[in-house]
């Protein structure tokens, strides 16, 4: 019984296990661009969980099949992947101004290293 | 009319397309775009106020794909009094833009323009969409718009925004998340549908777990104190009209998301009994109220002090939601129109201040009420407004949440809320003191511009995270930026395009004082009516 409520859900605590790397990198690392590849991290584990929520096992695209009939167990729940598409297409715009800003820094600055920025921030502002 | 909803966001996107190519080809092209759309969209929501009062909610139903299948976007009460201050700020914001733009970021404006538009269409959307997934997606344009206004400021600005963007993206992705616990277990994004099927979940962890979440998103995109920290640094480095735009309205629309969840989406008694969110928030609250007034006293910055009293006084709001009682909450929403306003003057006097002397620094502000004596007139009535003294407008809210402080029988937060209202008299008596006393002989005229590249090169001290800002010495001057510094402009009121909407904000802040009643009756109470019963 155990087995089998792991073997259900074991995607799950993997998303988990992403989610907390991802955060992790951002509130841990010092480095400007490893903070992003954490955001992204953190990201994709919401995309995965939305994806894993919506995964139906034996279930086709949703897309009406004659062999399959009108029975819905049968299809899978096309919303959340299309939610996570939106959400992705979210993502990579943050991802794109985030790092466009760490170009404007690096000129500024000559580093992404977090305290070496804050440092010059205060000696020069 | 049943098209409002929808009209407000859709008028407002068209308008960042136009503005953008318009002002690719000419810069006028762009501001002109801009204006009318946001005119328009302005206009649109004033009928929406009109049409509200008069015959109730509208429901529209985008493509004619009804809920649940379709997304709903919904004009009522809450909402329509929202996007009213988003718009009217907006509009105010945009006349004031294009001279203040100039000055501080020369060669920019054209994409200022259609950032804006994208800010407040992002905004709007938030406000009138029915769907909680789709207000994620505007929740991340605003954010997305917001980013790239606040980061054309000063050299250090970049940094800042940097920062407010890892918290913003994980705030999102908290409330993201959360939106995914929702659906599966209710099976429906619409609100007015969660609100019928959440009923026999609120014992399911999983949807606890969901209000948890989209609570904490929210409140990083709030600021909700002590998830503040990037508020000050990123208000403070910003060019003056982004700051005016954005302090005003952004972190509002994120308080607004949460009461329609508390309201709308999980019933009330969801949040006050089974999971007293609202409790936690109203300490959290407190804290934020005591914390950001304490802080603003500890700044010489204009800015900064208005940046940390922006912490402060959004913790009124959430305060109001965490008395969740009808008094309570009229004072938390009635608090957001009022600092909408009176933070928005604030920060557009702050440039205008900028471009005629180039001063930031609340010691060197002497003699600029001789100077500038309509825009500091302007600044006066919104520095007692702050303090809470009538009949401006923010001695109303403050007076309602005194109300709901009583109701709830918490004497704790009705000390802080006056304790806050003195701390606030002492900083911002103290600027009003500083510009009505007379300049010493010539130090404003003359040597404020002469010193320019020696404050620039003395560096003027510590103006980072840990040391006290204006340690250095000399007269600084804010055009520390790598490219496109200019000297501050001879001259001495504000120039009219900035005055104006100085003025009609400070005239709105005395109207929306004297009329409060209005509003609150017309308004207001609709909204609060399900926690009274």
């Amino acid at each position: 019984m155990t087995v089998d409520l792991f073997i259900g859900r074991y995607p799950y605590y993997l998303v988990a296990l992403l989610l907390i790397i991802g955060l992790y990198g951002i509130t841990r690392k010092r480095n400007m661009l490893k903070k992003v590849i954490g955001m992204t991290i953190f990201q994709t584990s919401i995309y995965l969980f939305f994806i894993q929520g919506a995964t139906k096992i034996g279930g086709t695209i949703p897309i009406f099949d004659p062999e399959r009939g009108l029975d819905p167990a049968q299809y899978l729940n096309p919303l959340p992947q299309v939610m996570i598409l939106t959400a992705i297409v979210v993502g990579v715009a943050i991802t794109g101004v985030a790092l466009s800003l760490l170009l404007l820094i690096y000129r500024e600055y000559g580093s992404l290293d977090e305290d070496t920025v804050l440092r010059k921030m205060r000696e020069d502002p | 009319m049943n098209q409002i909803p929808v009209l407000i966001p859709a008028i407002l996107l068209f308008t960042s397309f136009a503005a953008f190519f318009g002002g690719m080809i000419r810069l006028r092209w762009g501001y002109a775009a801009t204006l009318l759309g946001v005119a328009a969209s302005f206009l649109v929501s004033m009928a929406g106020v009109a049409h509200v009062i008069a015959n109730g909610e509208i429901r529209y139903h985008l493509g004619g794909w009804a809920p649940p299948v379709g997304i709903e976007w919904v004009l009522d009460p809450l909402s329509a009094f929202m996007v009213a201050i988003v718009t009217t700020i907006g509009l105010l914001v945009v006349v004031y833009l294009p001279r203040s733009a100039r000055f501080e970021i020369p060669g920019k404006e054209a994409f200022a323009y259609p950032s804006v538009a994208l800010l407040l269409a992002g905004l709007t959307g938030m406000c009138l969409t029915g769907d909680v997934f789709n207000l994620y997606v505007f929740l991340e344009i605003a954010a997305l718009a917001a980013y790239a206004l606040l980061a054309v400021g000063d050299r250090r600005a970049p940094v800042a925004v940097f920062r407010y963007l890892v918290f913003g993206a994980v705030g999102g992705g908290f409330y993201l998340l959360g939106v995914g616990f929702l659906y599966f277990s209710a099976g429906t994004l619409n609100m007015a549908d969660l609100a019928e099927r959440l009923p026999e979940l609120y014992q399911s962890r999983a949807v606890i777990a969901a209000a948890v979440l989209m609570v904490t998103g929210l409140g990083l995109k709030m600021a909700l104190f002590p998830m503040h920290l990037w508020l000050p640094d990123v208000y403070n480095f910003a060019p003056s009209a982004s700051a005016g735009l954005i302090a005003p309205i952004m972190t509002k629309v994120s308080a607004y998301a949460i009461i329609r969840l508390f309201l709308d989406v999980f019933h009330p008694v969801f949040l006050i009994e089974i999971l007293p969110v609202t409790a936690f928030i109203g300490w959290l609250a407190a804290g934020g109220i005591l914390f950001g007034s304490v802080m603003a006293m500890a700044q010489t910055d204009l800015r900064r002090m208005l940046a940390y009293s922006s912490v402060g006084q959004i913790s009124y709001i959430a305060l109001g939601i965490g008395l969740a009682n009808p008094f309570g909450l009229i004072g938390g929403l009635l608090h957001m129109l009022n600092h909408a306003l009176m933070k928005g003057v604030l920060f557009l006097i702050g440039g205008a201040i900028r471009l005629r002397t180039g001063l930031v620094e609340v010691p060197e502000f002497a003699g600029l009420g001789r100077k500038m004596p309509w825009t500091m007139a302007s600044f006066t009535i919104a520095a007692l407004a702050m303090v809470g003294i009538p009949p401006t407008a923010g001695f109303f809210s403050k007076y309602y949440l005194l109300l709901g402080s009583v109701d709830a029988g918490n004497w704790i937060f009705f000390a802080i809320i006056i304790v806050s209202s003195l701390l606030s008299a002492v900083y911002f008596f103290r600027v009003i003191e500083m510009i009505y006393r007379e300049p010493e002989e010539g130090v404003i005229s003359e040597p404020a511009v002469a010193a320019v590249p020696a404050g620039a090169m003395a560096g003027g001290g510590g103006h980072g995270d840990s040391l006290p800002p204006g340690l250095g010495g000399g007269p600084r001057h804010d055009d520390r930026r790598s490219g496109g510094a200019r000297p501050p402009e001879e001259g001495g009121e504000a120039p009219g395009t900035m005055l104006l909407p100085i003025l009609v904000l400070a005239v709105l802040i005395l109207l929306v004082g004297i009329f409060n009643v209005l509003i609150v009756d017309r308004l207001l109470e609709p909204v609060v009516a399900p926690l009274s019963g």
